[in-house]
């Protein structure tokens, strides 16, 4: 059981969480009010769905060889867009409304998504550099969209998305679900999950094979945009407010890790999408047990570096052989790898 | 000046170089000469200390030395450039001669002096070229030129050349070799290697020929003729390879099979000379030359790997474009590479997917095969081909040469090509495996696939081509009727390129 790819980030999860446990019982404690769920572990869920949407995104994207900073600026313009239009309706709450903002702020992820896709695959620019050109310039088209301003709004449908609740759950976490629900039948059902690591385990293989590897690369790229405007949606429509500036901010980061947490190298090739939720979740719990103890919320970055540190560490094979040879009593590297992460947590 | 005595390196499981003795004379070019795997690179290495000896000695001017690397060899005397140019394209031709060695003054680079003393170099190569262009912005002949260059700013007595013409046109070959004589003519001991035959009758006063880690032996170019020089480095006695079998089927078998393929004039710059071949339904057509002659590059543009940049290609005498592979497969053209885990395989995919690639890219992600008939193709072809061990879901990084270069196999027969190309698909692998790829491909033509053969193993390809195509230097020398034909005169095609 060991050998399973998940095993050990599931591991690191749950020993956060008994780790929660320990220090603060009440950590787990769930009310149930005015049909609602409420606790720390909602808490996770709803917060964390930002993150996990973008995770699913990024993990392909990553699966391609590739990887997308740009995420945290479209999460910006996604949400400066709609509350932009709906500040400008006459009546907030029409549901109509609602959804012409949203589908225009997707519509708007979608043309960004093209574009990375466009310079990662059709002009063959560097992944890193490609989309650190929209990370830089997308938070100035956020401000441009809100004009500098956080725009605020106030309606029920659109609110419903990042706070709101259905069947006693929070909304955020049933859309982030739905979306891990279709994208992994997208994948797994269709021969794309195949295609897509070939492409990325060995391009020059896949080339020779047929694969028509620009398309699939592009797809991932759009698809990840898409991700990140729904996150962007949540986060806004959480706080009832679209800020240019600070939404999304650092989040592209938390993706990376959450994919690479969850079993997705970075050179490429084989992915899953569960493992990227489980790191997701896995960094979410991080920010909240922080909140939860009580530490000091700035400590949180550095919480999260040493994870990143860790990871980093790990995934490198010279760090792998030393740490194997200082201590070849002990099972060799691939068990070695996830009890560093939890060390590391 | 130079002398290497019963050299012997092993590395875990091969011995690469067994009692192999080598001299070098200054004022003479001396060329090694050997098939891929014969111990040239082994050699190289081990006279440059890259890698040390397990037994045998080496002299330079009768001092034993033993050199803990490049560096040492260099300061020694003896300067290496190798195959790929080892230069930084973004920096200048004068900041490569002198990097890592540049003249100082006063704690700060002497520029001009760095200058002056390239383009003294350059000079003395008689290249006239800026030293203070970008090294990229030159042609690769420069680049090639320029590297020498660099070998040549510490004090070399012993110059190595690593292949250095292998990615060079005619014209710029002959100033290389210019360059090599007046190099030798000044005194210098030169080591040649190089896969092309003409160059090394054109150059070398010395020769000697390894196979398989042994010495066949040391001859004076003027003792040697180039037929006896590939019949010595490809190890087969003329007279015992003319008694080979046909087992395929005569020419005449296929002569009234409709055309599949036909190019004309199809060539690429760098790849291989525009040539012309008709390729029947039915029809196993060889490609014999030597390594780097061409053969692959040959097969990849008629696969639509590199796209032509000369001729024209009609399948089924429609004109088609073979400009990606993706159009290849369509055309049901499938192209096994050489190179397997470059080219071939996903590793760390399964041997099931691995299988089901092709198959799979031709139908798009939107079809996909079912997964229990993924589970029946691979199952059939795991048997079929006997690939090991017989597991589906095993990594295919995880299995050996032979076995993978099945499951590329497998990748290929599952699409049902018109024509199959396979690049050397029995190097490698043992002998019972290379029979039942020998038996599959005579099975398929007879069915009425087409087949282009591609084996450094002219034995090989004498057995079961209907027509054998030479290649030399990158062109096309001669498309001849395995019609009694013997390895004595395809080997005589390779080496003068005229056939016989």
């Amino acid at each position: 059981m060991t050998k399973h790819r998940l095993f050990w980030p599931v591991v690191a999860l749950l020993a956060l969480l008994l780790g929660d446990l320990i220090a603060h019982p009440a950590f787990f404690a769930i009310e149930f009010r005015d049909g609602h769920l409420y606790g720390n572990l909602i808490d996770i869920l709803k917060n964390g769905a930002p993150l996990i949407l973008i995770a699913i995104g990024m993990t392909l994207v990553v699966a391609t060889r590739g990887i997308d900073l740009s995420v945290g600026a479209v999460v910006a313009i996604s949400g400066a867009l709609a509350c932009l239009h709906l500040s400008g309706l006459g009546d907030q709450n029409s549901v109509g409304g609602t959804l012409a903002a949203v589908g225009m702020a997707l519509g708007l992820a979608l043309v960004l998504g093209l574009w990375n896709g466009w310079l990662v695959a059709v002009l063959g620019i560097q992944p890193i550099i490609a989309t650190l050109i929209l990370m830089v310039a997308g938070r100035g088209i956020a401000q441009l969209i809100t004009g500098g301003q956080i725009i605020t709004v106030n309606s029920h449908p659109y609110e419903w998305i990042g706070s709101g609740f259905t069947f006693g759950l929070p909304s955020a976490i049933l859309i982030a679900l739905a979306v891990f629900a279709i994208a992994a039948v997208l994948v797994r059902r269709s021969a794309l999950g195949l295609l897509v690591e070939s492409v990325g385990g060995n391009p020059e293989a896949g080339r020779l094979a047929g694969l028509r590897s620009a398309r699939l690369i592009w797809l991932t790229y759009v698809f990840c945009a898409l991700c990140a405007g729904i996150a962007g949606l949540m986060i806004s429509a959480n706080v009832h407010s679209a800020d240019g500036n600070n939404a999304g901010q650092f989040i592209e980061l938390d993706a990376i890790l959450a994919v690479v947490i969850g079993g997705t190298q970075l050179t490429g090739g084989r992915f899953s999408l569960t493992g990227s939720v489980i790191g997701a979740l896995l960094i979410q719990t991080l920010t909240t047990t922080v909140y939860a103890l009580g530490i000091a919320p700035q400590a949180i970055m550095l919480f999260k570096a040493v994870v990143v540190l860790a990871v980093c560490l790990l995934q490198s094979p010279v760090f792998r052989k030393k740490l194997a040879r200082r201590r070849k009593t002990a099972p060799p590297s691939p068990a070695v790898r996830p009890e560093k992460v939890e060390a590391g947590v | 000046m130079l002398r290497m005595s019963h050299i012997r390196k092993e590395f875990p499981g091969v011995v690469a170089l067994d009692d192999v003795s080598f001299r070098m004379f200054p004022g003479e070019v001396h060329a090694l000469m050997g098939e891929n795997g014969a111990g040239k690179s082994t050699l190289i290495k081990v006279l440059t200390g890259v890698h040390g000896v397990d037994a045998g000695t080496i002299e330079l001017d009768g001092a034993r030395v033993a050199f803990s690397g490049p560096g040492e060899a260099q300061r020694s005397g003896v300067s290496t450039v190798y195959q790929e140019v080892n230069l930084c394209p973004n920096l200048s031709v004068a900041e490569n001669i002198c990097l890592g060695k540049e003249p100082r003054r006063r704690g700060r680079i002497d520029w001009r002096e760095t200058r002056r003393r390239a383009a003294a170099l350059l000079a003395r190569l008689d290249v006239e070229v800026d030293v203070s262009a970008e090294l990229g912005s030159c042609s690769i002949a420069v680049q090639q030129l320029v590297a020498i260059a660099r070998a040549l700013d510490v004090e070399a007595r012993v110059l190595v050349l690593d292949e250095p013409t292998s990615s060079l046109d005619a014209g710029e070959v002959e100033q290389l070799l210019n360059v090599v004589r007046s190099l030798r003519d000044q005194g210098m001991a030169i080591l040649f290697v190089s896969h092309f035959i003409e160059q090394v009758f054109a150059v070398a006063d010395r020769m000697t020929v390894l196979r398989n880690g042994k010495l066949i032996g040391e001859y004076r170019t003027e003792e040697i003729t180039p037929v006896d020089l590939v019949t010595r480095m490809i190890g087969k006695e003329l007279a015992a390879l003319e008694d080979i079998e046909d087992a395929g089927q005569s020419r005449s078998d296929v002569a009234g099979a409709p055309v599949f393929l036909e190019a004309g004039d199809v060539g690429r710059k760098g790849g291989v000379a525009p040539f012309s071949l008709d390729i029947r339904s039915g029809e196993v057509v060889g490609l014999a030359g030597l390594l780097g002659s061409g053969r692959t590059e040959l097969a990849r543009l008629l696969f639509g790997a590199d796209h032509a940049d000369s001729g024209s290609v009609r399948i089924d005498g429609e004109p088609v474009s073979l400009k990606t592979p993706r159009t290849g497969l369509d055309h049901r053209i499938a192209f096994c590479s050489e190179n397997r885990k470059t080219e071939g395989l996903v590793e760390e995919l399964t041997v099931r997917e691995n299988i089901v690639l092709a198959l799979q890219a031709s139908r798009g992600w939107a079809r996909p095969i079912p997964r229990r008939r993924q589970d029946e193709i691979a199952e059939r072809y795991i048997k079929a081909l006997d690939i090991r061990p017989a597991n589906a879901e095993a990594k295919v990084g995880d299995l050996s040469g032979g076995n993978q270069q099945k499951v590329l196999l497998a990748r290929w027969l599952i699409t049902e090509p018109r024509l199959l190309i396979l690049d050397e698909p029995t190097r490698g692998i043992d002998i019972g495996a290379k029979t039942e790829i020998q038996r599959l491909v005579a099975r398929l033509s007879s069915e009425g696939m087409a087949v282009v053969f591609i084996s450094a193993e002219l034995e090989e390809v004498l057995r079961l081509s209907h027509r054998v195509v030479v290649l030399r230097d990158r062109a096309v020398v001669a498309v001849l009727d395995n019609e009694a034909l013997t390895a004595d005169q395809v080997m005589a095609t390779m080496a003068e390129g005229v056939a016989r």
